[in-house]
């Protein structure tokens, strides 16, 4: 704390790096609870804060990540040919992992940190929490083969465009980490998207070796179950579940995504609500395309147990579409705005080949309509007010 | 008779509840009356440091309403009249003589008119004891209130218990409740606990009200909530009254007397509380009389301001004082309790084992019914922009929406105010959504400053 004090001098007012003051206000709050006292209203504050609520969603994140890690380094030695057990070890997996997840991290805090802290100090508020989970979340959504270019374009994009001309954390219309992933999508699609950026290899990939996402494959079958062609392909529903698959970093172990979300429902950080209707929303949709698909080939003969588990529909419901800030804030409105994510995500999912990450663009979408089915619902409320005013 | 149950709401576990004594404190040295404790009041004085006045000799008077004054609890000598920014009156300071002289009110002894109670309670300084809402501030007695709302359960946090209270003086506070009935077109409305068994049979056997049954946790006890679900308030000109146990015994005692007695019943508690009793003491009196030891001089007791908070009323709407300041008009209760001293490391991210929160993310949540917890004066976090949502309806038992109410206010939208329910509400409403806001949002502040534009403007 001595040193802090020390320092602390010269970034007050007055002091010759007063106008870097939000720089140091961050890491001083980073490191210790402020000893800043109640003045006006309330005595007594909840000992809850905005930097613990976004330390819980990381918390709940970083099984995914872990094993995200563990993944890209695993689909690297398999894309080499190489045997699990005997010709790499597990180690070799997570060291291969970390070195190929590990830059894509510290680009998004670095790149998006700069961002935050530029507005900061000419805005002279406090650096916002907001970039702490966004710059976690967004190597969670990329393939690990993303250039490192590419991805800091795109979180100056997320934070800057997405966030910060709105008037930062709390004022964004949409969620920071998908506007990211969406103009990576838009800008550079032959880094997301298509079959050779998710795995990592080097120059000797073993021709046999395909690396195309169960979507991918879902999408492209000509005859025979689809649920057949997936698994000879590799993807079971297991596989997909547990997530030793190619895929975006974090997105491929629905079982760690969805224990994630169960941690964030217990300790209240995420919304149930919206999560729950996601996936009942998903159901329906796709249990309707199952009963309309024309034949067992077809994507529309897919169940819900396999959307599911396949490309980012758990992650963003779990992590994306519960965003408090770019959601609705009407608990009802919460039940329509995740139905509708659910919906759209398969519905954009399997119509629309273009594409095939569906879950992004519903959310997004949803986004946009957020304040609408607020103002629905308060509008109800306001209107149940005055037909009492008018008695 | 309704009989409510609330579900929503919280219940503050906090350490330092008082014990159910009552000790008799001496006439104290001095009492101020604080024209900031009276809502919508511009003062205008009408003593000088020097003068003396009798108990009921009025202080000063509301400059838009000369009829509405506010009185000397003791007979004295008027000491000092304290100013702040702009030489606006903060405090007019009285120092007793010890004596008993007081004002004579005549009250007539033919059935009494409500104009007649009017002029009397006015006369005597006791008509500011009656809060309205909208605006939550001091009546007009121009008005006829549609209704009168009285609540004899407080679930702030250590607040003082009114069952205990009422003991000895069930008959004033009838006396006080068959006269403020006659201020009403409506009725005057009683709200006992529904939960509770020990109700005093003042409350639950009074007569000339409508007694209510309601239960919950905090805010469970706030007028507001019971006006919502009991008679709501339809616009700007539904005026409802609101008055304390503590007034309705006050007036009471007035019109039993023919006089004003000021002696009141405050309770002291919180975690830095020595004795932590209830006292009877006068209105406007020194707090420090109430908290301090017999057997310490004033000097020796004088602790260092850094590290203790005094606060008239609770925790979550009370105003700081200083250890010798004094009791706001209308408070009950004085908590101590200690402020924030320390940094700490990584506070944010410890598990949270002596930490008491609404939100799920700390382990005290585990074995939180049974544990009562010290609780500092720490903001515990930098001011954001609004974020969570959905918890904030969880501690507001109404149907409203507080959150989207405070943006319109900061956005100055006047027909979305009235429309989202801000005739409803007073601060203590939402003084639960203030504490549990992780963007450590002004909520109180916020909502008052629409009211005031909406009283302007609308």
């Amino acid at each position: 704390m001595g040193s802090f004090d020390n320092m602390k001098k010269h970034f007050e007012k007055g002091g010759k790096l007063e106008k870097l003051y939000p720089l140091y206000e961050m890491f001083e709050s980073m490191f210790f609870v402020t000893d800043k006292r109640t003045i006006t209203g309330a005595h007594i504050r909840d000992h809850f804060d905005i930097k613990r609520l976004m330390f819980f969603v990381i918390i709940a994140g970083l099984p995914a990540l872990i094993f995200g890690m563990y993944n890209a380094g695993y689909q690297y030695y398999l894309s080499q040919g190489l045997t699990p057990g005997s010709q790499f070890s597990v180690f070799d997996c997570f060291l291969q992992g970390a070195y190929l997840v590990i830059p894509l991290i510290i680009i998004c805090y670095a790149v998006g940190g700069f961002w935050e802290i530029l507005f900061a100090v000419v805005r002279k508020e406090e650096v916002n929490e907001g970039l702490f989970v966004t710059g976690f979340l967004v190597p969670l959504i990329v393939p690990p083969t993303i250039p490192w270019w590419q991805l800091a374009v795109a979180i100056t994009f997320g934070v800057v465009i997405g966030k910060e001309v709105f008037g930062g954390t709390g004022m964004n219309v949409f969620n920071p980490a998908l506007v990211t992933r969406a103009f990576l999508f838009f800008a550079y699609p032959a880094s997301i998207s298509g079959n050779g950026v998710w795995i990592f290899s080097d120059k000797t990939i073993v021709d046999s070796f395909t690396s195309a996402t169960p979507l991918a494959v879902a999408m492209d079958v000509s005859s025979g179950n689809i649920i057949d062609v997936l698994a000879a392909k590799g993807y079971s529903w297991w596989n997909m579940f547990t997530g030793l698959i190619p895929g975006s970093i974090g997105e491929t172990s629905t079982l760690l995504i969805l224990l994630g979300g169960i941690f964030l429902i217990i300790t209240g950080v995420a919304s149930w609500r919206i999560i729950v209707s996601v996936f009942v929303g998903g159901f329906i949709m796709s249990s309707i395309l199952n009963i309309a698909a024309p034949s067992s080939s077809s994507f529309m003969a897919l169940p819900f147990s396999y959307h599911m588990v396949m490309g980012g529909f758990a992650f963003g419901a779990v992590f994306m579409a519960t965003d408090p800030v770019s959601g609705t804030a009407t608990n009802v409105g919460k039940y329509f705005y995740g139905f509708f994510i659910g919906l759209l995500a398969i519905l954009i999912r399997v119509l629309n080949p273009a594409y095939p990450e569906g879950m992004m663009l519903a959310i997004l979408f949803m986004n946009a309509f957020a304040p609408l089915i607020d103002h629905i619902i308060v509008s109800r409320n306001i209107r149940r007010r005055m037909k009492r005013a008018a008695n | 008779m309704t009989n409510i149950k609330l579900k929503r709401g919280y219940n503050i576990n906090l350490q330092g509840e008082a014990e159910q004594k009552i000790l008799n404190l001496p006439l104290p040295e001095k009492i101020a009356i604080k024209p900031t404790d009276f809502t919508g009041i511009k003062p205008k004085l009408c003593v000088e440091v020097g003068d003396k006045v009798k108990i009921g000799t009025p202080l000063f008077f509301s400059k838009e309403d000369e009829r509405i004054k506010f009185v000397s609890t003791v007979s004295g000598k008027v000491e000092e009249v304290v100013r702040g920014e702009r030489r606006v009156i903060q405090a007019v300071i009285v120092k007793s003589d010890g004596k008993n002289d007081y004002e004579k009110i005549k009250i007539p002894s033919k059935e009494l008119t409500k104009h007649d109670v009017i002029e009397i309670l006015l006369k005597s300084g006791l008509f500011p004891c009656f809060i309205q809402r909208p605006f939550a501030k001091v009546a007009s007695p121009d008005d006829t209130p549609r209704d009168i709302f009285i609540s004899t359960m407080d679930t702030a946090p250590l607040a003082a218990d009114w069952n205990f209270i009422i003991k000895g003086q069930e008959d004033s506070f009838q006396t006080g409740l068959n006269v403020i009935k006659k201020l009403t077109s409506g009725k005057a409305h009683l709200v006992i606990d529904g939960k509770r068994k020990d109700i005093s049979e003042a409350f639950s056997k009074a007569n000339g009200v409508e007694i209510h049954k309601v239960s919950g946790p905090h805010p469970a006890g706030n007028v507001g909530i019971h006006i919502h679900h009991i008679a709501p308030i339809r616009n700007r000109n539904d005026i409802v009254w609101t008055c304390s146990v503590q007034s309705v015994i006050l007036i009471g005692r007035l019109f039993e007397s023919g006089r004003l007695f000021p002696e009141i019943t405050v309770a002291v508690a919180g975690s830095y509380a020595k004795n932590k009793n209830y006292y009877r003491t006068i209105l406007g009196a020194s707090a420090y009389s109430c908290h301090c030891s017999d057997d310490m001089s004033m000097d020796a007791y004088r602790p260092d301001h850094s590290k203790v908070r005094y606060i008239s009323g609770n925790v979550l709407t009370g105003r700081e004082i200083d250890f010798d300041g004094y009791i706001g008009f209308y408070d009950n209760l004085i908590t101590i309790i200690p402020e924030r001293e320390n940094w700490e490391f990584l506070g944010w991210l410890m598990p949270g084992f002596r930490k008491t929160s609404f939100h799920r993310t700390f382990v005290s949540k585990l074995f939180r019914s049974k544990f009562k917890f010290v609780q500092t004066t720490a903001m515990s976090g930098g001011n954001r922009p609004f974020i969570i949502t959905g918890d904030f309806e969880r501690v507001l038992p109404m149907d409203l929406y507080p959150v989207i109410l405070m943006k319109n206010i900061i956005t100055k939208d006047i027909e979305k105010m009235e429309g989202l329910g801000i005739y409803e509400l007073a601060e203590e409403d939402v003084a639960l959504c203030e504490y549990i806001d992780p963007s450590k949002n002004e909520f109180q502040k916020i909502l008052r400053e629409g009211m005031e534009l909406i009283e302007k403007e609308g």
